[in-house]
């Protein structure tokens, strides 16, 4: 409403009712009263006739239910769930499995975008057009069709249970999945834990140390191989300390199905496949898009200082790209988080499909779904800060 | 003759004549230049031209040469191994018409032209003008009829029964016309200098932007009986309609945003220096110019929003995904995946791919206009 409020200070006609519609700033006030208004009734329409249902049909509102009993199973779940459990512990399982999808997701689909991006831009013809065949098919096909097909893949072409496969011994191969060996609990694992956790401090240090002796000295310090020689050695050593315990967990089959080990479900199989697979087909699009974005003669420049080719990415074209490339990533993020909430079609207990069971199973529907919006607003919230500050890190000082 | 005039000035030596360079034309040039150029090039084409050496034969060997198709029941389909494809010709009327009558199957077929009709009609620029409008009015209308029947001698058939392709053209197509104009409202709100105007425009796209389509199928499907005064219901069909109107509109809105954003502050100042009021400045000078240059970004909207209706099964519509997945739960016919997603999946594939390739080229052809 550009006109309305820049003019304010034009005097109103000579004999205008004070009132008029004509007066800009009567005006701005009458529209706004009258769509707040409009907004305000339409809201008081609906929770009037939402009330007076529920309380025909005798539903309980609030959130009471969630420490009521919840008497269903989960398939997978990262804490301990029991259908005796409550409601609340049921989706709290439902959070943790679509924040695991989440970031194991969004980790592989950038590995595997930036992968492809950069291959459409290679020299290699055949690589480029492989790479573009990729994401011209993958990004123009539902991705709930791409996770049905992958579901469907696992579920009906392995064997049953009973005849799993056996490529590696103490490995299992199912309809319900892959079943694999880990090391059994130990407190060393413990140990090691808190080893990492002093060298990723001892890294941050050695960086900071690093950086104010090249800015004092001008020597470079070779901080990737003395980062890495860190970050792997000291857990290292507390396994060697600790008696380096080989025992494993390896899967057997008991009943019906494989117990111990670890397994990849079907579940989570199809749906972690199929997003990695969709969002990194953008994600290409994007890298591409930030990468073309820096001009060659930054390359060239970086080249006559004879700068080698593995530095001039590192240091002359990806803080560059990078700029390009940040916000409309952060989408890509956000998408597929989104996205994760396709699992109910597949049965992957995310957080969706366990209120879906939950509102299904109590008539709670308004809390229901408010639970699954207020979740996903503060996923898509964090996601967007800590975006927002890392853009805000890298972008462009201009003086 | 000749020799007389090589002979006049043969002590200077003539250059003798060479042959042009053979390492910048030909196939084999273009086979170093693009495939062996470096050694790491040289081998990572060797691996690929292997993988796909062993990979291509036998997908072509399963889609066409050991296909069954016409009449190979499906015990035989087992056996052999390859596609099958009778499954495909079996189920083809299912899958595309879903529970529609068998006899008045006609009807969709005719709606998906129709619609097919009008949405590439309106992909000619020559066309953009307002009789358009006219022209969707009246082929929905023709839609509307002949899905519904109930008039003009045609059975009325109820839209449960409806399914398939029509139906997921339907949800997009109407879905995509109703919320065009409430995401211009949106856009101009959240440009608006009101302040409540402008908090209720951001609060709305970014509700809804921030929040899986499934949740507000779920809304639809769960929550809008509630909202209803007693006694009065929407079908599923149009709760699901709604729920992605209100869905295209908030992303929509942040399309035309981005145009509203491009366009020159002089042109605001242009129109108030000219006396226009606020919705003749908008309706003959900012939104045309905003809508020109948005019509990329829309288009985009418009693919993801296509790809987005097959989220209707989750509600238990049977769109096209919804009839294949239906197909595939015939006992006598089940296994056959692959056959089926392939098949609906090169559905969908020429239309968001042939839509992507439009709005390149239109991206293409209007900054030509922009060109000076």
């Amino acid at each position: 409403m550009a006109s309305e409020t820049r003019d304010t200070a034009r005097p109103s006609a000579p004999g205008g009712v004070s009132f008029s519609l004509s007066d800009p700033t009567v005006r701005a006030v009458f529209y706004q009263v009258l769509v707040v208004g409009i907004v305000i009734a339409v809201g008081w329409f609906l929770i009037h006739n939402t009330l007076d249902n529920l309380s025909k049909r005798s539903i309980a509102t609030g959130f009471g239910f969630l420490e009521r009993e919840a008497s269903f199973g989960i398939g997978e779940s990262l804490i301990d769930y029991h259908p005796r459990d409550s409601y609340g512990r049921a989706f709290l399982v439902g959070v943790l499995n679509t924040l695991k999808v989440s970031i194991i997701g969004v980790v592989l689909a950038t590995v595997l975008g930036t992968l492809i991006g950069v291959a459409r831009l290679s020299s290699n013809w055949l690589i480029a057009k492989l790479a573009s065949t990729y994401v011209e098919i993958v990004r123009n096909i539902p991705p709930l069709l791409q996770l049905f097909f992958w579901y469907a893949l696992v579920s009906e072409s392995m064997p049953p249970v009973r005849q799993a496969l056996n490529p590696i011994p103490g490995v299992f191969l199912s309809q319900r999945g892959l079943f694999v060996p880990v090391p059994s609990a130990d407190p060393v694992w413990g140990t090691m834990g808190f080893a990492l956790a002093i060298a990723v401090i001892g890294v941050i240090f050695l960086r900071r140390w690093a950086k104010a002796r090249q800015e004092r000295t001008g020597q470079p310090f070779p901080i990737g191989t003395a980062s890495l020689g860190l970050l792997i050695g000291l857990p290292l050593i507390a396994y060697i300390a600790g008696g380096a315990p080989t025992a494993l967990d390896v899967p057997k089959l008991q009943g019906f199905n494989f117990v111990g080990g670890v397994v990849l479900t079907p579940e989570f199989f199809a749906i972690l496949v199929g997003l990695v697979v969709y969002t990194a087909a953008f994600i290409a699009e994007v890298v591409r898009s930030g990468i073309l974005a820096v001009n060659w003669g930054q390359t060239e420049a970086a080249r006559a200082l004879g700068i080698d080719s593995g530095k001039t990415l590192r240091l002359v074209v990806l803080p560059q790209a990078l700029r390009v490339i940040v916000p409309p990533l952060t989408s890509q993020y956000l998408n597929l988080t989104k996205n994760s909430s396709l699992a109910l079609a597949i049965g992957y207990p995310d957080l969706v499909s366990i209120a879906n069971t939950t509102l299904n199973q109590t008539g709670q529907a308004i809390e229901g779904v408010a639970m699954i919006m207020g979740t996903y607003l503060v996923i898509s919230l964090g996601i967007s800060i800590f975006m927002n500050w890392y853009n805000k890190r890298i972008a462009l000082v201009e003086r | 003759m000749t020799d007389n005039v090589h002979t006049g000035n043969v002590s200077t030596g003539s250059i003798p004549d060479e042959r042009p360079p053979s390492n910048t034309v030909g196939p084999v040039a273009w086979l170093r230049n693009n495939l062996f150029n470096t050694w790491y090039n040289a081998l990572l084409t060797i691996l690929i031209a292997w993988l796909l050496f062993k990979a291509i034969p036998p997908l072509l060997d399963w889609l066409i040469f050991s296909a069954n198709s016409f009449g190979t029941p499906p015990q035989v389909c087992r056996q052999e191994g390859g596609a099958c494809w009778t499954f495909v010709s079996e189920k083809l009327r299912f899958v595309m018409f879903g529970t529609f009558p068998y006899d008045e199957q006609w009807r969709p077929l005719v709606t998906i032209v129709i619609i097919i009709a009008l949405v590439l009609a309106s992909c000619d620029r020559r066309f953009w003008k307002p009789w358009l409008a006219l022209v969707w009015i009246a082929g929905l209308t023709a839609v509307g009829v002949l899905m519904w029947g109930g008039v003009l001698g045609l059975t009325y058939v109820e839209n449960t029964l409806w399914g398939g392709l029509p139906l997921t053209l339907m949800l997009s197509v109407v879905g995509l016309s109703v919320a065009f104009p409430a995401s211009v409202l949106l856009a101009l709100g959240r440009r608006s200098q009101l302040p409540a105007i402008r908090v209720i425009s951001v609060t709305y796209i970014e509700l809804i932007r921030g929040v899986p389509l499934i949740s507000l199928l779920f809304m639809a499907s769960v929550m809008f009986p509630l909202f209803l005064p007693t006694g009065v219901n929407f079908d599923k069909l149009l709760r699901a309609q709604i729920a992605f109107i209100m869905f295209a509109a908030a992303y929509m809105a942040e399309a035309i945003r981005g145009g509203l954003q491009a366009i020159p502050k002089g042109q605001y100042e242009a129109a108030d220096a000219l006396g226009l009021n606020y919705w003749q400045a908008m309706g003959k000078i900012i939104l045309p110019q905003a809508l020109a240059i948005s019509i990329p970004p829309l288009v985009n909207t418009f693919i993801s929003f296509f790809k987005d209706t097959s989220l209707v099964i989750i509600i238990g519509l049977y769109d096209l995904l919804g009839t294949a997945k239906a197909a595939l739960s015939d006992p006598a016919w089940r296994g056959f995946y692959r056959e089926a997603y392939l098949f609906i999946g090169v559905i969908y594939w020429v239309f968001c791919y042939s839509m992507s390739k439009y709005s390149q080229k239109l991206e293409r052809d209007l900054r030509r206009g922009h060109r000076r």
